[in-house]
């Protein structure tokens, strides 16, 4: 994420080139001029998104000043590979739209380093999710394509089929995707190899967190009655800032909603303060960045299937926290997701955002209030200005659903039961 | 705390009785034309209540009003902003219609009513035995009414004895609200119950998220106030909402013919397999009878009646492939019988399936725990029926228009009917399908990011789906609205705001 204060005089000049990259309002152009994300072939999601903050005040029922924060301009993608050859890959193709993007911010001046300042004003997020991590766009359209390839021959020979046993089905249609990759009409790529270095990293981050909290743990040990005595103080007395929002802001909201299966989520809230708050939240982002990089199933954030991804990032010395998701369906459903299947993690999280509905021993309760939790969320929620993803029409599970399809063609050998569950998946 | 028992004398009669035994019914939309006269009627409607009486009175009256109703009457603006967002900003606003897939033909512009100055103001809904509708209606008028109000439209209904256009028995499943505040909704459920608590169906009453949903509630600070109930959350409060609910209704026209037709063209002419696919549509036979055995294990709120066991003692837990009903199927998508985990876990199962490592079957987790997006249906059919057998005929001219005054009630509209009809009903990603929605309800209108509304898919065990294109659409959207269905007390509260100006 590159994270940059807007200039204050430039403000409304940024928000007309942001809308000038729809075509509709939550329509991107995906060729626009500016920043034509659809020839980068290695980016999934992407958003430019003004981090407009409306619930500074909250910070008042602590007692506390409101601090003045600069107006933050966030462009995010989530990309395959090293990070940085997409930023230079950036720089190459979308220069000048960028530039003059850019050049809305303070300190960017038409003499600027594009590539350095955008490595300046990178921003890691505390946590991180990947519904399924090293699934490449490429991958993702050529098994699209493959489903599809697939679903027209069905139309055409599915009585020719419609009596077969499964494993006959399977081979059958194995020799057809043979064929149309003889063709040429079908690619099934072989993955690039993961670089050793990535490799490398990977397993000292699932050993070396493990390793660290281990050795803390005499010292965790030691304060934990005290952080707990304090939480559960904090709990009984933090005040809830639940009310319904303003409809014109829910209305305006909606307008860039629903325009594709899967809709961006950006919501922004300041952190209760306190040490306690600080510590409990940063023990709780470790854990779930950890376990989404290392122990979820691949398609879950625990029992949701709907998220392709997100990231939870702290601004300003960790006084507030900006939530990004992609996901399928409406908000409506996103929010049962959460509420019903992982209020559990939900509430560890966001309870450190002030006015979060109450929660008990920080998993319980919190969003089972379900309407306060709801207002509460579309209160914090941000209009995001500029939305793209490679592959519309597709959630999560339907890339999962192509994936498996996929998968079982290159497996070496299918039993009766794995072709029974093969066939189903057509 | 003691609850307190549902004061039925409070609450319209529509909530607790479908008033099957009435087998005549008419719904007037009106529009307020004399505030004073109109809330004049009001005060004097002789509104049913749902105490039970033996035996059962003959006829029935019921009202509803939409947001501008309300407003119309002269309710106060802080009063009315307390009621929900989606009554407020009714069905036609634009992003809610494109949610609710009201779009291309079924786009609010192309209604008959609901849109625009066709929007009623309220609704009164007159429901009587044979033969005894009109004196009902010609009674139930007078003076205050021809003052008050200007009559829109009469929408009538049409008596199927329980056969719904299509001619499939209708009505079967139907959650049966806990009057008695018995359920324990605290815990996670493991089990699949139709019994759902009262707050999801009546407002001041606590959900099946055991809260109270959002509703106006005001201090007591006027002598009119002074006859409504408190609200239970609130001491000190006065509840507007408390026995009251919402109110969806949607004018459904059905192309019966169209419907047959296609099926019959699906299955060469030969008419028992088409009423075997329409049976895979729709998830029953036209009998009634669900696709997937009906189980010995009871389902609380299902029975005691020995009919009502054979067809509805099902879920769809051990069909998770749709073999036996299709998984796309429309009483599968409207009621897919799940609960609030998938397989039933218990002790050390439970806590992993909650932590994301459960079974992990490709349709776990697919589709949302059905208890929180419950409705109590209400509808009527409209027209005249057509049978399946005659409906393979072209058209007569001047063949009139049928289908179905589709109404629920609700006590979160945007949480029951609304993720209903978007989640389920029109969504082409239901429970990992892909490019088709409800065989029966859905459109085929192109929605956003899914260009494909088409399809219908039959499951099949071990062998190769059988997947039928080219669905048209069968039901068309000819109208629709939200309205507030008071309770008794609020009614008269509602009908006395503004009293005090004129």
């Amino acid at each position: 994420m590159i994270l940059a204060a807007i200039d204050p005089a430039r403000e409304a000049e940024l928000r007309d080139l942001l809308a000038s990259m729809n075509d509709a309002p939550g329509r991107v152009n995906a060729d626009n001029a500016l920043v034509p994300f659809a020839q980068f072939d290695t980016l999934h999601f992407a958003r430019f998104v003004i981090l407009d903050d409306k619930t500074l005040e909250d910070v008042r029922v602590y007692g506390m000043p409101v601090r003045t924060y600069p107006l933050y301009l966030a462009f995010l993608g989530d990309v395959d590979g090293d990070p940085d050859a997409f930023v230079a890959d950036l720089a190459k193709r979308a220069a000048k739209g960028l530039r003059e993007i850019f050049s809305c911010c303070d300190g960017f001046t038409p003499h600027t380093d594009l590539v350095v300042w955008m490595r300046q004003h990178s921003c890691p997020p505390a946590a991180n999710y990947v519904n399924c991590r090293g699934r490449t766009v490429r991958r993702v359209r050529e098994e699209a394509a493959l489903k599809d390839a697939l679903d027209e021959y069905l139309r055409i020979h599915a009585h020719a089929l419609s009596g077969l046993p499964p494993r006959e089905v399977f081979t059958r249609l194995l020799e057809f995707v043979n064929t149309e990759k003889a063709a040429g009409r079908l690619t099934l790529s072989e993955e690039s190899p993961t670089p050793t270095a990535w490799w490398i990293k990977n397993a000292l981050h699932l050993i070396g967190v493990p390793v660290l909290v281990l050795l803390a743990s005499p010292l965790l040990v030691l304060i934990a009655p005290m952080l707990i005595f304090r939480l559960r103080r904090l709990e009984k007395t933090d005040l809830e800032l639940c009310w319904r929002v303003d409809q014109a802001h829910s209305d305006a909201l909606a307008v860039s909603e629903d325009r594709d299966v899967t809709n961006q989520f950006t919501a922004i809230a300041s952190r209760k303060p306190g040490f306690v708050r600080l510590w409990t939240l940063m023990g709780i982002l470790l854990t779930i960045d950890y376990a989404a990089r290392h122990i979820v199933r691949r398609g879950r954030l625990g029992r949701i299937r709907s998220i392709h991804f997100a990231r939870w990032v702290l601004l300003d010395g960790k006084r507030r926290g900006v939530f990004f998701s992609n996901y399928d369906g409406t908000v409506e459903s996103y929010m049962d997701d959460f509420i019903n299947k992982a209020g559990f993690g939900l509430n560890a999280i966001f309870s450190a955002a002030i006015g979060y509905p109450r929660t008990n021993w920080l998993v319980r309760d919190g969003c089972a209030d379900e309407q306060k939790y709801r207002n509460f969320l579309r209160r914090h929620t941000l209009p995001t200005q500029v939305w793209y993803k490679a592959y519309p029409e597709l959630t999560a599970v339907d890339l999962e659903r192509n994936r498996l399809i996929r998968e079982s063609l290159e497996s070496s050998s299918m039993s009766e039961q794995k072709s029974r569950e093969w066939v189903a998946l057509l | 705390m003691r609850l307190s028992e549902v004061d039925y004398s409070d609450v319209q009669g529509l909530v607790r009785f479908g008033y099957g035994k009435m087998k005549e019914a008419s719904y007037v939309h009106l529009r307020v034309k004399d505030p004073a006269s109109a809330r004049a009627w009001l005060r004097s409607a002789p509104i049913a209540s749902a105490v039970a009486k033996t035996p059962p009175p003959p006829t029935a009256v019921q009202v509803a009003f939409t947001a501008a109703g309300l407003e119309a009457l002269g309710v106060a603006p802080s009063v009315l902003a307390a009621f929900s967002p989606e009554f407020l900003t009714g069905m036609t606003e634009e992003s809610r219609a494109r949610r609710l897939g009201d779009v291309g033909s079924n786009a609010p512009a192309q209604w008959e009513w609901g849109y625009g100055m066709s929007l009623p103001h309220l609704m009164v809904m007159f429901f009587a035995e044979s033969g005894r509708l009109q004196a009902l209606i010609q009674d139930t008028r007078g003076n205050a009414w021809n003052a008050g109000f200007e009559e829109q439209r009469w929408l009538g209904t049409a008596e199927l004895d329980g056969v719904e256009p299509f001619g499939f028995r209708d009505g079967i499943s139907q959650p049966q609200i806990d009057w008695e505040r018995r359920r324990d909704v605290t815990r996670p459920q493991i089990d699949y119950s139709n019994v759902v608590a009262l707050g999801e169906f009546l407002l001041g009453y606590p959900n099946e998220y055991n809260k109270y949903t959002d509703r106006p509630v005001i201090y007591a600070d006027s002598s009119s106030a002074a006859d409504l109930l408190p609200a239970e959350d609130a001491p000190g409060k006065k509840d507007i909402g408390r026995n009251g609910t919402y109110l969806v209704m949607r004018q459904l026209r059905q192309d019966v013919r169209g419907f047959w037709q296609f099926l019959n063209r699906q299955t060469g002419g030969n008419f028992s397999e088409a009423e075997r696919l329409a049976a895979a549509f729709v998830g029953r036979t036209r009998a009634g009878d669900p696709l997937v055995p009906v189980q010995q294990q009871p389902i609380p709120g299902i029975g005691p009646d020995a009919a009502r066991i054979r067809q509805d003692q099902f879920t769809f837990d051990k069909d998770s492939m749709g073999a036996g009903c299709p998984i796309g199927a429309h009483v599968r998508r409207q009621n897919p019988r799940n609960t609030d985990y998938p397989g039933r876990p218990t002790g050390l199962a439970k806590l992993m399936t909650l932590l994301g490592f459960g079974p992990g079957g490709f349709q776990d987790d697919l589709i949302s725990p059905v208890r929180f997006h419950r409705i109590l249906r209400r509808g009527r059919e409209y027209g005249s029926d057509v049978l399946p057998e005659h409906a393979l005929a072209p058209a007569p001219p001047n063949d009139p228009e049928r289908g179905l005054h589709f109404i629920c009630l609700n006590a979160n509209i945007s949480r029951q009917f609304e993720f209903l009809q978007n989640a389920w009903t029109i969504s082409p990603k239901f429970a990992g399908l892909t490019g088709e929605n409800d065989p029966l309800a859905g459109i085929r209108e192109t929605l956003p990011g899914c260009p494909i509304t088409d399809n219908f898919t039959v499951q099949k065990d071990g062998r190769l789906r059988h997947r039928i294109s080219g669905l048209p659409q069968f039901v068309t959207l000819r109208g629709g609205a939200y309205f507030f269905l008071p309770g008794l007390r609020a009614l008269r509260y509602l009908a006395g705001a503004g009293a005090s100006d004129t």
